[in-house]
Formats: C-alpha cells, structure tokens, sequence
C-alpha cells in the first residue's frame, strides 16, 4: 500500500536532521502567521468577506473580465487571451520575437511554471533570468520550486554558495565594492550582496521584463504585484517592454476589495503585515508597451465543477502548505504536481485526475489548511471527495479497497460483527516475526496493539459493565 | 432524556474499558442510558479510505438504531465528527437525525449535562491532545489557526478532577498522524509525526497523555511502545469516571 508521494516521503526521512529543519523552518512561518491573526480583531470577518469578494467575482467572471479589458485597453495596454499553455507561451514569444528580444527578466510566477513558459521560450533562443532571489537560485541549480511562496527555502546556504561559484556570481568585479569580503562566502548578506550584483546586471540587459500578477483589479485595469525585493519593479523600469500573465482567476471588483486582500496576503502567507513592496502598474511607461495575458488553461473548467470550484478563490499565499503536518514532513518534491501542499493536491488533481491522484494520499484530513486558509477554501473536504474518485478513475489501492471491503462485510451484518470480536483476541498469538514482517505496515512504525479478552460487546451481554 | 451509548467499532474490540468508563460515567450522573446491541460502526474508515458508498448503508442503519433516542453519545469525538458533519451526504434520500443528536462525551458532559462536579480523583499530571476532528470539526477547544476566543472543553472538565495536573504539549492541536488508512499507506511521514507528537506530550513531563479519541492514543502508544518510552496513555472519560 504506498503511492508516489508515500514512496518520496519515506526516502525524505532517511535524513530526520533535514527533517526536522524543514518542519520548524514551516512550523516557525505558521506561527508568524498565527500571531499576525492575532493582532487583528476583525481577521474572521476578513476572512469571510475575502471568501464572499472572490465567489462573487469568479461567478461573475465574464462581466468583470470585459470590465477589466475595456478599462485595461483604454490604458493603453494590449490585452490578450490565452485559451491554453500553448496558446498562452505562442502570444508571449510573438510579443517577444516581434520585438527582437533576446533576454527577458521576470518576477515571479506561478502561472509561467504551470505553463512552462521558460523551458518554451529557451527552445526559441530567448534567454529568461528568473530575478526573485528564491527562484534565481533554483534557476541555476536547475531545480522546480519547492513551495510557491517561499520556492527555496529547503536549500541550504552552503549550497548557494557552492552553486554562485559554480556559475561564476563569485567572479563577477563589481564585487569589489563590498567594504570587506567576508571569512566566510556562504554569509548570508554576502551570498545576497553577489546575487544583487549579478542581478543588476541582467536587468540592465534585458530587452522585456514580465511579472505575475497578485491581483488584477476589474474597476480600474490596473495589475497589482506584491513582492519582498523590488524585483518587479526593476523587471519593468529598465525594459520599455513588460508583459503580464494572469490566471483569470485574479481578478477582483475594485480597490475596495483589494484593501481586504491587501490585509490578508502578507499576513497570512509570511506572517508580514504587508509584502516591502506591493506595486501598481496601471498602463505603459512613457515610449514603452504594457502587454496583458489573460490565461484560462482549465480554469473556466473548474468554474464548472460544483465539488471543486472552490479552488479558484486561492490566491497562492501557501499558508496551507505551512500548516500541513505532511508537506512540513515530506516536503515539496515528493509531491508529484508542481504545487504540493493541500492546495497542490487538489489543483493536480483537477489538472489531471489520473495523472497526479499520487498525492491524494498525503492528507491525514485534520483540517488545519481549511482554519488558515484567507478566503476559505474548502481543502480537506476537496481532498475526501477526490479520494472517492479514485476507484472509478482505476487508481483505487487494491489493499485499501479489500480492507474497506471486509469492513463492509462486517459492519453490514452485527451478528458477523460480533462473531468477529469474540475471535479478535486471536490476533495476540499471531509470533511476532510474522506481525513485524515486511507484510504488515502498521508494524513498521508500531507495536501491536494487544486485543483484551473480552470486547465492549461480550462485557454488556455477560452484564458486566 | 434518553441517551444512546455508541461505543464506536475499535473501540469496543480494543478498548472495551472506554465503553465501560462512558457508561458508569453516564449512568453515575443519574441519566438514563441504553446501549442498542446490533451497532457497529460509523463508516468513517471507509470513507477516509475513499469507498464512501460502503458506508452509506451504515449511516442508515445507525440513523434507525438510534431513532429512539434524544442524544447518541460516543466516548471519540472523531467518528461523532463523521455521524454529524458526514452521514447527513451519505443519506440524500432523507433527512438524517443522528447528525444533530449525537456528541462526543466530552461535548455532551460539558454543554449538554453541565457537568461542575465530579467524584473522580487522579494524582498525576496529563498532557491533553486535542485530536483534529475534535478541535475543528467539534470545536471542543478554539482551533490554535484562528482568531476567536481561547477555550477547551476538555480542559474544563479535566479541571474537575481531584488532584490532576492537566498541561497542554507545544502545538497544542497539531495532527498525530494517524488518519486512519493515512498510518499505513503513508506510514513514514504518519511515524514521523506520531514521534514528533510524543515528544512533545512527553516535553511536559506528564505521566500520561490523555484526550477523547482513543485512535490518536493507540497509535501514539504503537509508537511509544515500539520505541520505548515512558509514556502512558488514557481516554478521557478513564479519568473523569476514576474511582467510580
């Protein structure tokens, strides 16, 4: 009885020192985020009017997306509709090759990674610098984001020291402006120091720059981005070109609602009441160009899933991969979806039931993602319902549909029921080589439980209790 | 007021002493208890599981069982969780009863009965484990995630107890790892939190860890035993009903 999740996170706890340093790394996150709550007097009802803006808005979504575009286009901004990921990365590289660009900087997006969009323009020989620290360092260890807020907070600083080195960052001469090279090359502040001179370089030769978007805002066309390091800002102050790629999902009605996701977004994702930077981008810069790529890929879909459609107010703050006692456990890539955690699971799943329904075992279903989740989505629920999906969908386990099988049998019919307790005690003489084999998983990690002589049942029939 | 005694599948094969602590608890308060004899089980490992329609002739049958009674009262707050927040799916053709009648004995003693004193006596320290289901599906204590006013119903009546320490674990609610079917299909994250917890509990310096779900405390005690720590394990309803 395994899947490819349990089969990853086994192998994760080989290192129960890696473990642990993941667990309260996550767990310490969580907590910030716990005493951010706290701080607030009206965080339920935040809570609940961020869940009713974004089910009003995504069961208007066509009026609000016209809105959005006709606001957007009288901006000056181009606004394209994407389909699909490969309509989506076909728009993009037109925009980009019809411009000459050879290098392009972008902030941080998830959206990108769903779509494969760097993988796609690189095929075409367009060089794409990733300028969020966190998902820089991932570009050049050539590995996937780990978690969706914070993509790199699983690798250690030993080892971006190792990789900047590696890549030449160390190398780079306008180093020389740091008062004094420290003893030691993996300090932090010196690690950040040689990605920030690194950085500035790309920005100043990039020809574009493209951002996500956190909320795309229907009243005024206007993009919101919300980052820790300005890296946004840079992507679009140096090119005259930026391009935007927003799920349609983003959207919300106007500056009133984004003052409650403005409360809720760095608080509950980082524990910070507010990301350093939350910038604005309304239309082009003087002699520049503003691109706008509204992306469906599935989600008009999910609109019309009436047990999961939940799914779209997310707005990725991956507050429920902090909380969940499995993700902090088993970590990002044993999941096999690029976005693990509770919302991960369910977002595979809807991508591709047969695909990704490996992750649909890590969930104990305790409910912790449904209490910190900001706009109430309904995370463990979605999980229990996929779970029953899964026997039609032909990816049922055959052990766990036998157990629940013979469990049927018996519950079904009392007097089987309670023929079986009187046997039950049997199970305590059952030698102990067999019970701690391979066979038995629950011996893995426990030792038998002792059946006593007599059940609950027997006791009340003989009246003794 | 007519009470149903639900002693929930495993428990009555493993742990039979928690059926007979609820009932003398009951019966020591001067209520009116029965135990219907053809019950099983609520359905919950099979829904957990993902074979939810096994289930749904289970919610029917508990559903007529328990018909005559007021409340059904159950000594796991986890599979009253499933009665209440699951069964009323699981029976779409009609209206299911139990869901609005049936508590866990913690809930049931604390805003049904009332309970503000006890007989019991227990001079040891125990550490509480708020299980998962009873936390945020029951709301015996204020979930640690949310901004609402700090209670614990289990604590309160704990309070009652002659001579206990009561003391909570850091991260007073996070999940054992149990799960049901999560504990062996993914059993190595499900011993690794189960580790976690104990060590926490046992942080505390109790003697004991106690709570209203006897599936957390059989597996934390699977883990305890195998790796051989001093810790031991008790249901709720074993203190509140001591020396009765």
């Amino acid at each position: 009885m395994s899947t490819k999740h349990s089969k990853a996170a086994e192998a994760y706890q080989q290192q129960p020192d890696v473990v642990e340093r993941h667990d309260n790394t996550f767990f310490g996150v969580r907590q910030k985020r716990d005493r951010m709550a706290q701080m607030l007097p009206e965080w339920e009802d935040l809570r609940n009017a961020a869940s009713q803006i974004k089910k009003h808005t995504v069961t208007h979504l066509a009026d609000y997306l016209e809105q959005f575009e006709q606001q957007a286009t009288s901006n000056g901004v181009h606004v394209h509709w994407a389909k699909d990921a490969e309509e989506y990365n076909r728009i993009v590289y037109d925009i980009l090759s019809s411009h000459g660009v050879k290098k392009v900087v972008k902030s941080k997006s998830m959206l990108t990674e769903e779509c494969h969009l760097n993988e796609n323009l690189e095929a075409k020989g367009i060089e794409v610098v990733e300028t969020d620290l966190g998902e820089r360092i991932l570009q050049l260890m050539k590995l996937a984001p780990s978690h969706i807020v914070m993509p790199a907070l699983h690798v250690h600083r030993e080892d971006i020291g190792k990789c900047f080195r590696e890549k030449g960052l160390m190398d780079n001469p306008t180093l020389s402006g740091y008062a004094a090279k420290p003893a030691d090359e993996n300090d932090p502040t010196f690690l950040t120091y040689v990605a920030r001179m690194h950085l500035r370089q790309q920005f100043m030769e990039a020809d574009a720059g493209m951002t996500g978007a956190n909320f795309g805002i229907a009243a005024t066309g206007d993009i919101v981005v919300c980052t820790n390091e300005g890296n946004a800002d840079m992507s679009t102050a140096i090119p005259k070109l930026h391009i935007v790629s927003m799920g349609i999902e983003k959207l919300i009605p106007d500056y009133a609602s984004m003052a409650v996701f403005q409360r809720l977004l760095a608080r509950n994702g980082t524990g910070q009441e507010t990301t350093v930077y939350t910038s604005h981008f309304r239309g082009p810069r003087p002699g520049g160009e503003m691109h706008i790529v509204l992306v469906d890929n599935g989600r008009s879909d999910i609109l019309g899933n009436e047990e999961h459609w939940q799914t779209l107010k997310c707005m990725r703050c991956g507050a429920c991969m902090n909380t969940c006692p499995v993700y902090r456990r088993s970590a990002g890539y044993s999941y096999t979806y690029f976005i693990p955690g509770p919302i991960g699971v369910n977002l595979g799943m809807l991508r591709d039931p047969k695909k990704y329904s490996d992750n649909v075992s890590a969930c104990t279903l305790c409910c912790s993602c449904d209490n910190v989740c900001p706009v109430k989505v309904d995370l463990s629920s979605q999980v229990y319902r996929w779970r029953q999906q899964l026997d039609s969908l032909g990816k049922a386990d055959p052990m766990k549909k036998t157990m629940s099988r013979g469990m049927s049998l018996l519950f079904n019919h009392p007097k089987l029921y309670t023929g079986a307790l009187r046997l039950s005690p049997i199970v305590n003489w059952v030698p102990g080589f067999v019970i701690q084999s391979g066979l038995n998983p629950w011996a893995y990690g426990h030792q038998m439980m002792r059946f006593p002589k007599k059940s609950f049942h027997e006791l009340w029939k003989e009246e003794k209790v | 007021m007519k009470i149903g005694l639900f002693v929930p599948c495993y428990v009555d094969a493993l742990y039979p002493e928690v059926g007979v602590s609820t009932w003398r608890l009951l019966r020591s308060l001067g209520l009116d208890v029965d135990y219907p004899e053809r019950q099983t089980c609520c359905g919950q490992p099979m829904g957990n599981a993902g074979f939810e329609h096994m289930a749904e002739p289970l919610a029917r049958q508990f559903d007529e069982l328990f018909a005559p009674y007021d409340y059904v009262v159950a000594p796991s707050a986890s599979c009253a969780a499933y009665v209440r927040c699951f069964h009323p799916n699981l029976m779409k053709e009609r209206t299911c009863e139990a869901a609005g009648k049936t508590m866990d004995i913690v809930e049931f003693l604390h805003d049904v009965v009332k309970v503000d004193s006890l007989p019991a006596h227990f001079p040891h320290k125990v550490s509480v484990h708020n299980s998962c289901h009873g936390v945020r599906e029951l709301g015996l204590s204020s979930p640690s995630e949310r901004n609402v006013p700090r209670y614990n119903k289990i604590i309160d009546l704990l309070k009652l107890v002659d001579g206990i320490e009561v003391v909570e674990p850091e991260r007073p609610d996070e999940c054992c790892g149990f799960g049901g079917m999560f504990a062996v299909e993914e059993k190595a994250v499900s011993r690794r939190m189960g580790m976690d917890k104990v060590r926490r509990h046992m942080a505390t310096g109790a003697e004991y860890v106690t709570g209203p779900d006897s599936s957390c405390l059989m597996h934390m005690q699977g883990i305890a035993e195998k790796e051989q720590l001093p810790i031991k394990f008790i249901h709720v309803a074993q203190i509140l009903s001591a020396g009765l």
